[in-house]
């Protein structure tokens, strides 16, 4: 399971870099199905172009970049979805969602959710609990990230693409449109690199060096010691 | 060794084991059944060849969506291309009444159809986007000769697994499998919206391709070529100009 993890950070990053490169190219956003240069954005990203042909406002063309970044784009998009189906499955297998991941019905209220809020406010040292196993907070979003983001940032992506669209039109007509699909995929993008930069600060302020070793040889030095 | 452990280790080794046999067998298998894309190799290489194999294998007839005519765009977007060249404008200058496309390589009777003999073909309407890698895109009306028809005509040989198409322009060419060559929505197009394609949008001919991206539809074609390989032509698969370093397989 670990590994599933570092190979998603992987193509993660390849993914957000590419993805930047893409944007680059035309950094306009549109809803519906059609936009170009020449209609009405719902918004633009005040960045030069590497395309002449994008009223970007800038006087120079930034140069393109979209061979090699789509070429990774999408060989990091196939390691990320056949790594979460292998992490999904074996979570499933394993009972880790229901074990460590499914919150406890007693821990959905608001209640749980505001001492667990308010803890972190205080900045409150965790306890071995804490240290243990996942508080309803992080759990919510751990599920949210699995379940929703990635399913929804995989589908939004495919549905840009005309051959996904010939096999399968009713994904990108649900998402109202290619042009609507394309937004999404960058609103539902930043989300998940949000989610990514919190939990590098969570995992930073909770003591790095221990972290990573468990994420990488999956034990931690305070639990070693008293085993 | 705990029993949990061994049995990871057990389970593990199959799955290596597994992954690794049926690895070579899909390798076998894509080859004998054309899942491969030309550019295959290199660090990108796998990621194109899941691609492509997946189109292939599930997605093989499947039909570019097509709209109502009340979703035609009203402004269209005509990329930017090269100047165009003196013959292209000596060829213009006469409504293109001089405009030849060339049918050669793997077919029994080569031929060279003018725009009149083409429009005597069966022709096709339909009205679907044009999807640009960049991101934008626009729907418009395209007619034009059913890629297949001209192919049938000029009697395809039976072994050609591609189809290489040029503009007049010498920098720019692309090439399809016969899948998407064979697809009813694959056209030699003369006319969009209702008139005669307009030279910005690839007038006086453009081959569209429309499950692919926009890459692939070459304006100004004047010769098409069946081919059994790309050998010869590694260099129009990734041609300097103008898609430099792009994917062979655009439907992504």
């Amino acid at each position: 399971m670990r590994v599933t993890h570092w190979i998603t950070v992987i193509s993660f990053l390849a993914l957000l870099l590419t993805g930047i490169e893409i944007v680059i190219s035309h950094p306009r956003f549109y809803w519906g199905e059609v936009g170009h240069s020449q209609t009405a954005t719902l918004f633009k990203i005040p960045i030069p172009s590497s395309r002449a042909t994008v009223p970007s406002g800038y006087g120079y063309v930034l140069p393109d970049q979209n061979g090699w970044s789509r070429y990774l784009h999408f060989e990091a998009a196939w390691a990320l979805v056949l790594t979460g189906l292998v992490y999904v499955i074996a979570g499933l297998w394993s009972r880790h969602f229901r074990k460590n991941v499914f919150p406890a019905p007693e821990d959905m209220t608001w209640s749980a959710f505001l001492s667990v809020i308010s803890k972190h406010l205080r900045l409150a040292p965790a306890n071995e609990a804490d240290a243990r196993s996942y508080n309803v907070l992080q759990r919510v979003t751990y599920l949210i990230v699995v379940f929703v983001l990635f399913p929804l940032v995989i589908l939004s992506g495919l549905a840009m693409s005309p051959a996904f669209n010939a096999a399968v039109p009713w994904v990108v007509t649900s998402l109202g449109g290619r042009q609507s699909a394309r937004t999404i995929h960058f609103f539902v993008s930043i989300s998940v690199v949000l989610f990514f930069l919190v939990h590098i600060a969570m995992v930073v302020l909770t003591g790095f060096a221990n972290r990573m070793r468990e994420m990488i040889i999956g034990s931690a030095a305070i639990f070693k010691e008293r085993l | 060794m705990s029993t949990i452990s061994r049995r990871k280790f057990v389970t593990g080794g199959l799955a290596a084991a597994a992954g690794v046999s049926s690895l070579a067998v899909a390798s076998r298998l894509s080859k004998k059944y054309g899942l491969v894309p030309p550019d295959s190799g290199g660090i990108y290489g796998p990621g194109e060849t899941l691609t492509y194999a997946a189109q292939q294998l599930l997605a093989r007839h499947s039909v570019a969506r097509e709209f109502p005519r009340s979703m035609i765009s009203k402004v269209p977007f005509a990329n930017a291309i090269a100047p165009l060249s003196d013959e292209f404008k000596r060829l213009e200058a006469g409504g293109f009444a001089g405009w030849q496309l060339s049918i050669q390589g793997m077919v029994a009777r080569p031929a060279s159809l003018s725009l009149t003999d083409l429009k005597s073909f069966p022709v096709r309407s339909q009205i679907t986007e044009v999807v640009c890698e960049e991101g934008w895109s626009y729907v418009a009306e395209w007619i034009g000769t059913p890629l297949s028809e001209i192919l049938k005509a000029c009697g395809l040989l039976r072994h050609a697994r591609y189809i290489v198409y040029f503009s007049i322009d010498p920098d720019w060419w692309e090439s399809i499998d016969m899948n998407d060559a064979q697809h009813p929505q694959t056209l030699v197009a003369w006319a969009m919206n209702g008139g005669d394609l307009p030279v910005a949008f690839g007038g006086p001919l453009r081959l569209r391709v429309p499950r692919q991206l926009g890459y692939k539809s070459v304006k100004f074609v004047t010769r098409v070529m069946a081919t059994d390989s790309l050998k010869g032509f590694v260099s129009s698969v990734e041609p300097k100009s103008p898609n430099f370093g792009y994917a062979w397989y655009a439907g992504i």
